[in-house]
């Protein structure tokens, strides 16, 4: 199994050197911390900035420069400032190559829920709507089951959908998946110690498993 | 050049009145009115429509508005972090409107420059989609949104000249331009004013012509949601 920071470095393998990127909250935020240094990516955050740098250091933190989850961020060399219309412009308008989201459920044929629900209110859908309906590469980063251990890779979801046949791939602390086109989940990889048994009980829609699945190098068993 | 210069925040929403439609820039506390807030918490108008992206936290922003009660109906995309809203949303006093936030931006673009709908693939599969025309441009679908625009617009910006011009600083921009925009009348605060001519008209973001009043706010307090700091 891979804890949250080890599918946030399993991620960031799939970033391609040149990439725009929007980074949604949660796991998807820490995978900037695992961008090999060679790669030359711009970090987008739909509040109004290309170029999300680092947590700033306490005596840099600066109020009126926050990312989407309004933490306190820094820029990078070569940064822009615009406002939200612009940012989302970016989004809708195909020039954004990546988006990595969180997900409270994906289905075989590539449905997401990521509306923000806690103890039955819904909180609100933020960037997310827009995102999932851009051209972006949309990869989605979360958990393989619930707290109550039922499965998030499903049938169909039973969340409110966020956009409809729009993730690529799904990075849990079980494996990586990829969704056909005709619909199911193709396991890709599997993480450390983890046998196939345990992601066919863990997983609802259709799972398709086809000759030797690989086990992810470069992390250790948890 | 007109002069935009109010005294200050009361006499700036002196006509802001029960059942007011509104326009609050901001993204989280990030670049919101805050002077305009506090005044507006002064005067306790009710029946209050409010166009924001979130609805702020507890004890600040928006937040102070609904505190009070004087808020009716709250559109927005994010309402999260704020135990004020849910409680009063749980028990059907408050309306609320949840918008894509690239929608929401763009709607008050729209507002702003005299488009009064447009198509967007936001949306498209989900229940926010309910009700509305749905149409396919190139093989895709695509759903009608609407123009907003509101009776008055309160903004935030880093600088502001008499004349109305403003700039903005860092992630504060977000909805702010867009709402100037928008608003019948838009009222911009900002942490410094000065006389027309004195900031570079290369620099503006918010060209005057969107300002109907502005004012110097003191004693910003920029409160941080959430503080993060490498090492």
């Amino acid at each position: 199994m891979l804890s949250k920071e080890q599918i946030a470095c399993r991620i960031a393998r799939e970033i391609k050197d040149g990439q725009y990127i929007n980074l949604g909250i949660g796991i998807p935020t820490l995978v900037a911390n695992y961008i090999p240094d060679h790669l030359q990516v711009v970090l987008q955050s739909e509040n109004g900035l290309l170029g999300i740098g680092p947590y700033p250091r306490s005596s840099e933190i600066n109020p009126d420069l926050v990312n989407a989850g309004k933490e306190t961020i820094s820029m990078v060399k070569g940064s822009s400032l615009f406002d939200s219309a612009e940012a989302f412009s970016m989004i809708r308008g195909g020039h954004i190559d990546m988006a990595i989201l969180g997900a409270l459920e994906v289905s075989e044929n590539g449905d997401i829920s990521n509306w923000k629900i806690a103890s039955g209110l819904i909180k609100g859908v933020g960037g997310a709507l827009d995102l999932v309906a851009s051209d972006a590469k949309l990869l989605v980063a979360m958990l393989h089951c619930h707290k109550d251990g039922s499965p998030k890779l499903r049938k169909q979801c039973k969340f409110p959908v966020t956009g409809v046949r729009c993730v690529h791939k799904i990075f849990t602390d079980l494996g990586v998946f990829s969704i056909l086109p005709e619909g199911g989940f193709k396991l890709l990889e599997r993480a450390p110690g983890v046998e196939l048994d345990e992601i066919r009980n863990k997983t609802e829609g259709r799972l398709v498993i086809k000759g030797e699945i690989p086990e992810m190098t470069g992390f250790q068993q948890q | 050049m007109i002069n935009k210069k109010v005294k200050d925040a009361e006499d700036a929403v002196r006509d802001i009145t029960d059942g007011s439609v509104l326009l609050l820039g901001g993204f989280g506390l990030c670049g919101i009115p805050e002077a305009g807030i506090q005044a507006l918490v002064g005067k306790n108008v009710k029946g209050l429509t409010c166009i924001s992206n979130n609805a702020g936290v507890d004890d600040f922003g928006v937040g102070l508005l609904l505190k009070e009660r004087m808020i009716k109906k709250l559109i927005a995309s994010y309402v999260g972090e704020n135990k004020e809203f849910e409680d009063q949303y749980r028990a059907g006093e408050l309306e609320l409107e949840l918008i894509p936030q690239g929608t929401l931006a763009e709607r008050i673009r729209a507002g702003g420059a005299g488009i009064p709908a447009f198509f967007t693939p936001a949306g498209i599969g989900s229940e926010l989609a309910e009700g509305k025309e749905i149409r396919e441009f190139d093989g895709r679908l695509y759903l009608l949104e609407r123009w907003i625009k509101a009776d008055f617009a309160l903004v935030k910006a880093w600088k502001g000249d008499t004349a109305g011009n403003l700039i903005y600083k860092g992630t504060a921009r977000n909805f702010n331009p867009l709402m100037a925009a928008a608003g019948k009348i838009t009222i911009a605060e900002v942490e410094q004013l000065v006389p027309a001519g004195e900031l570079d008209p290369n620099q503006i973001h918010t060209p005057g012509i969107y300002v109907q009043r502005i004012f110097q706010g003191a004693g910003y307090e920029k409160r941080i949601e959430n503080i993060t700091v490498s090492p």
